[in-house]
């Protein structure tokens, strides 16, 4: 970045389905991928005469969330209409928050381990409530204008985050992402899933170009239809890029006119481009006003004590506890704290009954989440207990099994659901009894004289030869073990 | 004497005794509808079969001795508002004149759960919104007491099927007196409850924070009856109050000692028909000759309440009726007909290169909107839709609204502060007897003045309610409104039967 003339300024909006059994303002139920128009009362498909009652769970999953990112709750919060016509919007409005809304000035920190930025607190302006509107879907068959409508989704709880425009890259604005993904999945409000909806994202993006004049600000665009982080990251660089070019073209600033007001572009991903969208004059002016059918929420100071009292423990706080009970460092704490709850358990079992956390990270990192992904499973459901791993790691530590044949040893264990001991005995590996190793050791050096020249010359590495041979003699050396041996006879020689 | 001359808390014990039966009570009030509807008009739908088939079933059980609801075979006339399950409820618009709502209001589930036989849905200014029932999409409703006159509105059908003999018992709504005006033209009782205890659930939303439903019927004891089997907290309705119910027909006979009237001289300003000054005037006294005490009370801000209820009663219809707009339910425009004016459009344009016009030209959805709301919507609907889209629009919303929201917060407390003195409110429902139909057609800002004395009370939130006190040289009826702070309808009930007990004009009927 540093190489262009330009910032990046980029604010993301992420809208995120709360998990809860039923719709945010009646009892329908929220189940994904059901039959179109089959999850629908007269309350969400705006029915004359019918009224919304506020769903008091998805409230709580909302301020859990406001709370866990260190956003202020205000006591006092409504509702309000956002005015609109939109065929999959039956009321004509959308219940959200305006002016007031449930939670304000919030941050959330994110960090690269890798080193690709330096941390940053990105603050957030707010998280409110509102209710999802319905799915419209364009049949554009040959000679077919038709729009089918699913209300399925229609009032499913939403919580917009909106950010400040704090990020500076495109890898910012993912990992923002990413780590407010793990934040939302450790509390358990939402399952996060964009290809079902769940999670999406409006990336608001502009650049301040440094020019000999000074710094000038280009128009801002918000870029929708992104579907995947990645996607985001994309449509982001590509965004800036296409702003610089068309401010050298055009020299058009922000609030110019004509041609200085936001814009809203949409992702094509086919393409990798971001495309105009049509502007929908009639949305300009949603004419908000306090939503006269329902009461405004009261939330008490003790409320939000027993909400952050709750909350557990969050991303953030575990990784720098893990580096601090287990010695690891920040990029293995953040790989494993990554993974979610339960990884972090099964980690923590292991390093603390082996009592070596780095060796515990290390093969969790490489070994369980290797055959994680090959077996396309879960943590939860991985057939080899943090005990039976330790046990394995316990025999490393005793020197019963080298760090190499100890793989072998695991691939046994999760191919035949052994335990360890078992594994290692049906491998035929055992402990080499100390005076078997000492004499191969004696016989070794004794038909190497070269060797023990240099070894006696302080040349070390001589003995790599050795154990190359004795591993030959007998798989179960331990070569670390015979090395050390081979050290002391020459030393007394 | 025929029936038709009792009240229902008489017919009830007539039906309880087993004198008449629901049935033939029901076929009698069919009867009237039928010989006299036609000149009035106050239904728009009356279901006979549906109705005989409930008062068939009422009389069943009664016969198995089974406990029957409070209001056990009486018939119950419903304003075109309320969503009735598999029954039309057209709100008086032609944008829901095939609407079959699928499920009941709150205050149907009650009337059927209280045994009312329901007999017909009455006619209605569209979405409520009027005070002469001429803004109807289908018919107009005559006044009883003079056909070339209106009975009120927008609860018109409701009040004039009362006055006419043809349902003893009735529900309206009430969003800036549409009840209580209707009541008063028609002569007879009628009642604005307190925002909040009857259930709005399934009334269709013309002004969501105003508007109520209450009973309207001859005299006073009735309409207690009816509320009672109406009111109450309701879970599905947010701005249902949680407060217990009275029963209303166990208090309406005790006379208040010592009753506390409010006189506010703003309810005698400029304007007032004489003959509703006098019987007024009369009726006051009436009450101090049973011993209540007149006092004067000011509401110094009720001169805004017409100003801000014509702000923010628009500002919510706007909105509440954004979801009339032919996509789900309802009227739709002609589709075919829309597309091939759209391409003959097009057309044009393209063949007179006017780019500029093509680009802006309406896509199919749009105009779908436009030319359903503008085909379906009748003008005073689409006046209140634009009075509140404007007042809500960005840069104006500081200056309407929400000044207008300060002011009713102003009203109210005058309220308070008066209801620390007295504990009712009384004055005239109206400025004028019921005037005569198409009068004020080309003047909507004088229509919006009949809400003048009645809107405070929607502003406020408070109970009211209208009763009859006397009868015009014209032969026109008068009506008498009390108000009450909120919650405190037992009080309206007590006061308005003391007041029937002593005065006839609650048995009065037009020719």
């Amino acid at each position: 970045m540093s190489d262009k003339p330009y910032e990046i300024i980029i604010g993301l909006e992420v809208h995120v389905q709360l998990q809860t059994q039923s719709k945010l303002f009646c009892r329908c139920s929220t189940m994904f991928g059901q039959a179109p128009n089959t999850q629908t009362c007269p309350v969400c498909i705006g029915m004359p005469g019918a009224l919304p009652v506020m769903n008091r769970r998805a409230f709580e999953l909302g301020l859990k969330t406001a709370v866990a990112l260190n956003l202020d709750i205000p006591k006092f919060t409504k509702w309000d209409r956002k005015n609109y016509f939109y065929p999959d919007l039956p009321k004509g409005y959308q219940i959200s928050q305006f002016d007031l809304p449930m939670s304000q000035n919030g941050w959330l920190d994110i960090s690269d381990p890798k080193g690709g930025f330096e941390p940053k607190r990105v603050r957030i302006t707010r998280a409110h409530l509102e209710d999802d509107a319905g799915k419209s879907m364009h049949d554009e068959a040959a000679g077919k204008s038709d729009s089918r409508i699913d209300l399925n989704r229609t009032g499913t709880p939403l919580l917009e985050i909106v950010s400040e425009p704090d990020l500076r890259s495109p890898q910012e604005a993912k990992a923002y992402l990413t780590e407010l993904r793990l934040l939302l999945t450790y509390l358990g409000v939402s399952d996060c899933n964009m290809q079902e909806g769940s999670l999406r994202v409006d990336g608001n993006l502009n650049l301040h170009i440094n020019t000999p004049e000074g710094q000038v600000a280009t128009p801002i665009a918000e870029v929708k239809n992104m579907n995947s982080f990645r996607a985001v990251e994309r449509a982001m660089a590509y965004e800036a890029e296409r702003q610089y070019e068309v401010w050298c073209e055009n020299k058009i600033k922000l609030g110019d006119s004509p041609g200085g007001h936001k814009t809203t572009r949409g992702w094509d991903d086919g393409r990798q481009v971001t495309v105009k969208q049509r502007e929908k004059e009639e949305s300009s002016d949603y004419r908000y006003f306090p939503d006269p059918d329902l009461l405004p929420v009261i939330v008490k100071p003790d409320e939000v004590e027993q909400v952050r009292a709750e909350l557990g423990e969050l991303p953030a706080a575990m990784r720098t506890r893990l580096e601090t009970t287990h010695g690891i460092d920040p990029y293995d704490s953040d790989v494993i704290v990554n993974q979610g709850r339960e990884l972090v358990a099964y980690y923590e079992e292991l390093a603390t009954s082996t009592r070596d956390g780095r060796r515990a990270s290390n093969w969790v990192q490489q070994d369980v989440l290797r055959t994680l992904n090959e077996q396309e499973t879960s943590i939860s459901e991985f057939s080899i207990s943090a005990t039976a791993l330790a046990e394995l790691l316990k025999s490393i530590q005793a020197g019963d099994v080298d760090n190499t044949r100890a793989k072998d040893v695991f691939d046994e264990m999760v191919r035949s659901g052994m335990s360890a001991g078992d594994a290692m005995a049906a491998l035929g590996i055992e402990k080499v009894d100390e005076s078997e190793a000492e004499g191969l050791c004696r016989e070794l050096l004794e038909a190497n004289p070269k060797v023990v020249e240099d070894l006696k010359a302080g040349k070390t590495k001589a003995v790599g030869s050795l154990i190359g041979q004795a591993k030959k003699r007998n798989p179960n050396v331990n070569p670390g073990q015979f090395k050390d041996m081979c050290l002391k006879i020459v030393e007394g020689m | 004497m025929s029936v038709l001359e009792f009240t229902a808390t008489e017919l009830l014990a007539e039906l309880t005794v087993g004198n008449v039966s629901a049935t033939e009570l029901t076929r009698v009030y069919l009867a009237q509808i039928e010989q006299n509807d036609e000149a009035i008009g106050a239904f728009l739908n009356v279901d006979a079969e549906r109705a005989l088939t409930q008062a068939k079933a009422i009389d069943q059980r009664r016969q198995a001795g089974e406990q029957l609801g409070l209001l056990a075979g009486l018939p119950v006339a419903v304003k075109d508002v309320l969503c009735t399950k598999g029954w039309t409820t057209t709100c008086g618009s032609r944008m829901l004149e095939q609407f079959v709502p699928p499920y009941d209001a709150t205050v149907i589930n009650k009337l059927k759960a209280a045994d009312a036989v329901l007999i017909g849905k009455t006619n209605m200014d569209e979405f409520a919104m009027g005070g002469s029932t001429e803004n109807s999409a289908f018919k107009k409703t005559h006044n009883p007491w003079g056909l070339d006159r209106t009975p009120g509105g927008s609860s018109g059908g409701a009040a004039a099927c009362v006055a006419a003999s043809m349902a003893p018992l009735s529900v309206g709504t009430d969003t800036g007196g549409s009840i209580r005006q209707p009541a008063a033209f028609c002569g007879v009782t009628g009642m604005k409850p307190t925002y909040g205890r009857v259930s709005r659930y399934g009334l269709v939303a013309f002004a969501s924070s105003f508007d109520q439903a209450g009973p309207l019927a001859m005299a006073a004891e009735d309409v207690a009856l009816l509320l009672e089997a109406i009111a109450g907290h309701d879970p599905v309705d947010s701005t249902s109050a949680n407060v217990p119910t009275p029963s209303y027909t166990a208090s309406v006979r005790e006379p208040i000692k010592g009753l506390r009237l409010g006189v506010a001289r703003e309810h005698f300003g400029d304007g007032l028909d004489g003959g509703v000054d006098s019987a007024v005037r009369e009726a006051i006294k009436v009450f101090e000759s049973q011993g209540a005490i007149v006092r004067e009370v000011s509401l110094p801000h009720s001169k805004y309440a017409i100003a801000t209820y014509y702000i923010i009663a628009p500002c919510e219809a706007s909105s509440n009726l954004a979801r009339y707009d032919g996509v789900h339910y309802g009227y739709r425009t002609d589709e075919k007909e829309m597309l091939a004016e759209l391409a003959e459009e097009r057309k044009t344009l393209e063949e007179a290169g006017d780019r500029a016009k093509l680009e802006a030209m309406d896509t199919s959805l749009v105009r779908m909107y436009r030319k359903t709301r503008s085909e379906a919507f009748g003008p005073e609907v689409k006046r209140r839709v634009m009075l509140g889209s404007y007042a809500l629009s960005a840069g104006y919303y500081d200056a309407y609204y929400l000044k207008a929201l300060k002011v009713r917060r102003l009203i109210r407390e005058d309220y308070d502060a008066a209801f620390k003195d007295v504990d009712l409110i009384i004055g005239p429902t109206t400025a004028t007897p019921a005037f005569k139909l198409g009068e004020m057609n080309e003047d909507p800002l004088s229509m919006y003045l009949q809400d003048l004395y009645t809107v405070s009370a929607n502003l406020a939130g408070i109970a009211a309610i209208s009763l009859p006190c006397g009868i015009t040289g014209e032969g026109l009826p008068v009506g008498l409104q009390l108000q009450a702070a909120p919650f405190e309808e037992e009080k309206l009930l007590r006061a308005a039967h003391m007041f029937q007990q002593a005065t006839d004009w609650h048995t009065k009927r037009p020719r």
